[in-house]
């Protein structure tokens, strides 16, 4: 059942990669050399935030070199994690840190390539655009369950949250409602890419994505008075924020180890940049 | 001879292939599970919530909306189901009956995200304005995707076994001067209980089973569900939500006990169409 939704996950990536190979991308060509003249494979699993740069840097890098094959997988960080941990996969993303227990099994090698801050999303209609961060704990624990409450129109909130595997969700959990209740009642999507949807199509919605993904199909609603963008999230302001890991089972070889340093590469930082992530380079 | 005890052999050790495989799942399950039922926990876990911050694994939720999604959409699904099939092999006249088998087999080819998408843009938001509170994720919403998913294979099989009816009966019940629809009440319907059963539960082992239309739709939350309009969270929908989480937590061995309900589901599920099957039968003999 799971592996449906796996396998769809890896058509979609490598389709969309198809099509994305029609366009072009300016690319520092220094950066893609060490893959030249390399063939083989590598599979990429885990954090949905990741997405948009893996699918990014792995288009380039088929492009000049279509021997190399590189699929992308979402799934969320606990299944980058267990992936990798597993050997399924050659790295395995994960928006938190691995826990130390995750390490010691895993013998996991860890690479922070960018910082992604995790925002409040409303639907842009909703005429909310800033709450106190004891008024998102009140309505994520479903204490506060109206709009009319913090300032909206008198209507019930719709709260999404995130499946248990979520690296975004952990770093929500943890920064945002200081380790608060999140109600039962909340419906629950699966990637960073279904919230969006969800709350886009939703106007009395509320939701967290990464700060990666926002952009005009959903609104960021600042917390405490500091609006989650890549600005905020950069010079520290807006405090919750997360590194995005690539991990390895020991350390990293081959096609592995060279599409790990091409996240580090300028043409790899200057793509993180572009798809909203503060970049560590 | 020695050819065919060859085979006779050979096909034999298929099918004991077949059966350990699934009685060793049905073990392997058990034996993960195992800490959980030694633990005490595990019956505790079919009447309690789900509150993993507060260490509690019920799954009583999750169990609730399994059962409610898939006997709504059966209850959805069953009647279009008898019609269609009826239209298909009894009532239906001129290229209708063709035109209609043939849709009914592409639509078993339609891959369940397919239904998924339709439902998350069309569907859900109809539902969220026509109820006018929550997100439209809900059992109701899901239950009527999964009712469109099941359909075919109830139609094809009610169309089989309504198709299979002695064509002796049939000329008899037209000798008796009865109307296309009093043929389908009285004769052909009557026969082929046993087909109909069969498309039944395999239909309800589809609905219990599938994961993805309920994950997409049907809200996944966590609560128990008060009404057809909450949003609840299946099984199948569960295992699928928290199969990433850490491993070797007491979260993570819950998900044993999940699958030894829907395997214990689909056993009774299969034991019961058997035994129907053929008490209908012999009765029908009697009848004969």
């Amino acid at each position: 059942m799971l592996r449906i939704g796996r396998r769809f996950y890896l058509i979609m990536a490598i389709s969309t990669l198809a099509l994305l190979l029609a366009c072009s991308f300016p690319v520092l060509a220094g950066d893609l050399d060490p893959f030249a003249g390399d063939a083989g494979t590598v599979k990429i699993s885990g954090g949905t935030a990741h997405i948009p740069v893996m699918k990014e840097a792995a288009k380039q890098i088929m492009q000049h070199y279509p021997n190399v094959r590189i699929t992308v997988a979402g799934g969320g960080s606990g299944v980058g994690i267990k992936q990798v941990g597993e050997g399924l996969v050659n790295i395995g993303n994960s928006g938190r840190k691995p826990t130390d227990k995750e390490i010691a099994k895993y013998d996991l090698k860890m690479f922070k390539w960018a910082i992604d801050g995790v925002g409040v999303v409303v639907n842009p209609k909703n005429p909310v655009k800033a709450l106190s961060r004891a008024q998102v704990k009140a309505i994520f624990a479903g204490r506060m369950d109206n709009w009319k409450a913090v300032g909206g129109t008198d209507k019930a909130i719709t709260i999404y949250t995130r499946d248990e595997a979520s690296g975004t969700r952990a770093v929500f959990w943890k920064k945002a409602i200081d380790k608060g209740d999140i109600t039962a009642r909340a419906n629950v999507v699966v990637s960073n890419g279904a919230m969006k949807s969800a709350v886009a199509n939703d106007p009395y919605g509320i939701g967290y994505v990464s700060v990666g993904h926002i952009d005009n199909s959903v609104m960021p609603v600042a917390l405490d008075g500091v609006t989650p963008t890549l600005e905020t999230v950069k010079n520290g302001r807006y405090k919750v924020a997360r590194g995005l890991f690539s991990n390895t089972r020991g350390e990293p070889t081959g096609l592995t180890k060279q599409f790990i340093d091409f996240l580090f590469s300028q043409t790899g930082q200057k793509i993180a940049a572009e798809k909203g992530f503060v970049t560590v380079n | 001879m020695r050819t065919e005890r060859l085979v006779q052999h050979l096909l034999g050790l298929a099918a004991a292939c077949s059966v350990a495989v699934t009685v060793l799942i049905f073990g392997f399950m058990v034996i993960l599970g195992l800490p959980l039922i030694t633990g005490g926990a595990f019956f505790q876990m079919f009447t309690s919530p789900w509150l993993p911050s507060q260490a509690v694994y019920g799954i009583a939720p999750m169990m609730v909306g399994t059962v409610s999604i898939a006997g709504l959409a059966l209850a959805f699904s069953f009647p279009v189901s008898l019609g269609c099939a009826a239209l298909i092999s009894v009532l239906g006249t001129g290229p209708l009956p063709a035109l209609l088998h043939r849709l009914v087999r592409f639509m078993t080819g339609i891959p369940t995200v397919v239904y998924g998408f339709a439902g998350i843009f069309v569907l859900v938001p109809m539902i969220r304005e026509w109820v006018g509170r929550g997100s439209g994720m809900c059992i109701f919403s899901a239950a009527l995707l999964l009712a469109v998913l099941v359909a075919p294979t109830m139609i094809l099989f009610f169309s089989d076994s309504f198709s299979s009816v002695p064509k002796a009966y049939l000329t008899a019940a037209d000798a008796l001067g009865a109307t296309p629809v009093q043929k389908l009440f009285h004769v052909v319907i009557p026969c082929s209980w046993r087909g109909l059963i069969t498309g039944v539960v395999l239909a309800l082992g589809r609905a219990l089973g599938d994961t993805l239309i309920a994950l997409m739709i049907a809200g996944n939350a966590t609560a128990m569900p008060g009404s057809v309009l909450d949003p609840a969270r299946t099984l199948t929908a569960h295992i699928a939500l928290v199969v990433a989480a850490d491993f070797d937590s007491l979260e993570f061995r819950t998900l044993f006990a999940c699958g030894i309900i829907l395997y214990v589901c689909t056993t009774l599920m299969v034991i019961f169409t058997r035994r129907v099957g053929a008490v209908s039968e012999r009765r029908l003999w009697r009848s004969a």
